[in-house]
């Protein structure tokens, strides 16, 4: 398959991280900060063929993990009110609130759809006229633009039974957040390759002038993180610090400016609390005044904040303060089937990933399942 | 062969579509299953209109291999196959994967009042071509239907018996390290035909569902290689989920080589691009083999020769070390884990 093939070759890849190996001279701590890319450096082992010493932190680029519980609640609390029908991304079903989860919430008779775009959703809102549907909007810059897309068509048509529960979040914000928590070891970043195919370089550019870390926006195949963690340690063995584009074949130095103006059309920037987290300061991309008849959290009263089970140490391991096997409750108590927290619910989680594809022994766990 | 079953001539029922009286037990089942079902299925037994299908002594020796599945398949009609052919094959080939030589078939139908008869007559002739292939004999059958709203279109649950024959016990639980482990063709061809025909999903491709009997492609495989230890075929959970299954039953590891897994480019972009693991994504007419070493090359021979396995491949090794754990070379060398599916991932698939 073209473009997969050769960013999946082994001889690239031995190549590849014979050249990391010969490049560092020092322990260096690298932060991926994608879930994708977790993933894939999970999946493929990446870890195994890098020197020791050379340490890869897993960032808070999960869209589902750091959706915060009230906003999760919020969504519940949407299903089950009569007359709704709530559209989601389907790896939000499984997602446990403080009570219960979509699918529980479908089971007992809530309509609850699988959407793949929420441009299905407001298509389905023109054959519910006596429905209220409402999409839950969750993810980073990579699918706001297509939640910004639909509230600009949702408002221009006068579809008046069509809402947004928005939870969406901006990358940079979480950056600074992980380089100011106290106790970050983290020197350098695989940057976010999908997001910046949206908002281009020059959001990292400012970031890496103010606090002096070297950015490398990077792909998600095994060949593109080893690129990138050269990329990366290059630059810190040189005692460099700039952005460098990994994903040129994708990334366009000045982004998607088509979808940035859909942005800026539907959303103002605004605070937001990430799961794990607390409120980060202009974090968050919110319906703006134009579009605020939008917004279907008027449907439902406020959430009470909820706190996170005592035992789930997500927030630490979003911020890349801890490694999945280092949480005490890590393939016992908390599973895939039955997750204490976000980082094991969501697919894209890194303890998730740590379960599907590390030996029970590497898991840190006694048995299977 | 389509000619075949389309020319069929099936009566004129009185109504088009399936009415609540089609289950009543009166005059409308009645005709529903002298007009429809017997030109349809041709069974002797089924045409003596008895409760009961009374089989013809089987040969003694051999022990009966006895079987039941359900078939929810959305939508019935999808690119390669229907859900009539998928009942027939799918009961079939758990027979099959036994080592069992399949003989009789039962089929009860639920059906969803307004269901197009034309509909159910294209399945049943579907199901007699099914039958015909396998050579089995669906030799009694019930009908219900429910109103509408309360199903979807039609479900169909087969039962089967089939044959071992004496001195033949294939089991999960017989690997043992240094078997090799054997797939009689692409994987996950029919669960991402499914796919690419759901509302909100649908992707252009020309893939269609990899749904055929395997009993005579077993029974070559066993008649070569009597050695054989175990046969499963990959429906729901994909390979991943009978590779798992067999390392845990045999208390064995599993090394498979994801270079080797055959996948056709399609399934792979599908997989791609929907975010799935080919080794989840269920066949409806495959099945993994796990074989003595020394046999392995001779086994393999023998499918490739035979049109239902031209693209066998040998996937994989059974190992002492991580018990009950499948291991994956992946195609940049380095190793993970294979876990079951966590839940369900492609709802309604078969």
């Amino acid at each position: 398959v073209k473009f997969l093939d050769e960013y999946r070759d082994a001889r690239a890849a031995r190549q590849l991280a014979a050249r990391i190996a010969a490049t560092v001279t020092r322990p260096w701590t690298l932060m991926e900060v994608c879930g994708g890319q977790t993933h894939s450096l999970v999946k493929y082992g990446l870890g195994d063929l890098l020197p020791p010493g050379l340490e890869l932190l897993h960032g808070p680029g999960c869209p589902v993990c750091v959706t915060p519980l009230e906003t999760i609640d919020r969504a519940h609390a949407l299903a089950a009110t009569p007359g709704v029908v709530l559209c989601s991304f389907g790896d939000m079903l499984r997602v446990p609130g403080s009570h219960t989860d979509l699918l529980r919430l479908r089971a007992r008779g809530a309509d609850v759809r699988i959407v793949y775009s929420p441009l299905d959703a407001l298509a389905l809102a023109g054959t519910l006229p006596d429905r209220q549907v409402v999409f839950f909007a969750v993810g980073f810059e990579t699918t706001a633009p297509a939640t910004a897309m639909t509230a600009a068509l949702a408002r221009r048509r006068g579809i008046t039974n069509f809402r947004l529960l928005v939870s969406h979040v901006r990358v940079p914000p979480a950056l600074v957040h992980v380089l100011q928590a106290p106790g970050n070891r983290v020197q350098a970043f695989l940057g976010p390759g999908h997001v910046c195919t949206v908002m281009g370089l020059s959001e990292y550019t400012a970031l890496v002038d103010h606090h002096r870390v070297p950015v490398v926006i990077t792909g998600f195949e095994p060949v593109d993180l080893l690129e990138g963690i050269l990329r990366a340690v290059e630059q810190l063995e040189r005692g460099q610090a700039t952005v460098v584009n990994q994903y040129a074949r994708l990334v366009a130095p000045d982004g998607n400016p088509a979808a940035r103006r859909l942005l800026a059309e539907v959303f103002e920037v605004c605070d937001r609390p990430w799961r794990g987290m607390g409120v980060l300061p202009a974090s968050g991309l919110g319906l703006n005044a134009a579009h605020r008849g939008l917004d279907a959290a008027q449907l439902v009263p406020d959430m009470p904040p909820v706190a996170e089970p005592p035992e789930c140490l997500s927030g630490e391991v979003l911020r890349g303060l801890r490694r999945p096997p280092e949480c005490p409750a890590f393939g016992k108590r908390c599973t895939p089937l039955h997750p204490l927290g976000a980082t094991m619910v969501s697919s894209e989680g890194a303890c998730a990933a740590y379960f599907q594809y590390k030996r029970p022994e590497a898991r840190g766990e006694e048995e299977a399942l | 062969v389509t000619d075949l079953v389309f020319d069929c001539p099936v009566p004129r029922l009185d109504h088009d579509h399936v009415v609540l009286g089609h289950g009543s037990g009166g005059r409308l089942t009645t005709q529903l299953i002298q007009r429809l079902f017997l030109p349809a299925f041709a069974s002797p037994l089924l045409a003596r209109m008895e409760d009961q299908a009374v089989l013809p002594p089987l040969p003694a020796g051999g022990r009966v291999a006895f079987t039941t599945d359900s078939f929810v398949v959305s939508p019935p009609f999808f690119p390669g196959g229907d859900i009539g052919q998928l009942a027939v094959n799918g009961t079939v080939n758990d027979l099959a994967v036994g080592g069992a030589v399949p003989l009789y078939l039962s089929a009860a139908f639920v059906l969803e009042e307004g269901l197009p008869l034309d509909d159910l007559a294209r399945v049943a002739a579907s199901m007699r071509e099914a039958c015909r292939q396998a050579g089995v004999e669906l030799c009694t059958a019930d009908t219900k239907v429910v109103s509408r709203g309360k199903g979807d279109r039609l479900f169909i649950t087969t039962s089967g018996v089939g044959l071992v024959p004496e001195g033949r016990a294939l089991s999960i639980s017989a690997a043992r390290p240094g078997d090799r482990v054997l797939v009689s063709g692409p994987i996950g061809d029919h669960g991402i035909a499914i796919l690419s025909t759901r509302e909100g999903l649908e992707f252009e491709t020309e893939l269609v569902s990899d749904t055929q009997p395997l009993a005579d492609l077993t029974a070559a495989m066993l008649q070569a290689c009597p050695g054989i230890r175990c046969m499963r075929d990959p429906t729901r959970g994909g390979l991943a989920g009978v590779l798992c299954d067999l390392a845990a039953a045999s208390g064995v590891g599993v090394r498979l080589v994801e270079a080797a897994v055959p996948l056709r480019p399609a399934v792979r972009a599908a997989c791609e691009l929907l975010g799935l693991d080919p080794l989840h994504v269920p066949c409806e007419g495959r099945l993994a083999a796990v074989v003595p070493a020394e046999d392995a090359d001779r086994l393999l021979a023998v499918m490739r020769a035979h049109p239902r396995a031209r693209e066998a491949a040998l996937v994989g090794t059974v190992v002492a070390e991580d018990r009950g754990v499948v291991v994956l070379e992946s195609v940049i060398g380095s190793a993970r884990v294979v876990t079951p599916l966590p839940g369900e991932q492609l709802p309604r698939i078969c």
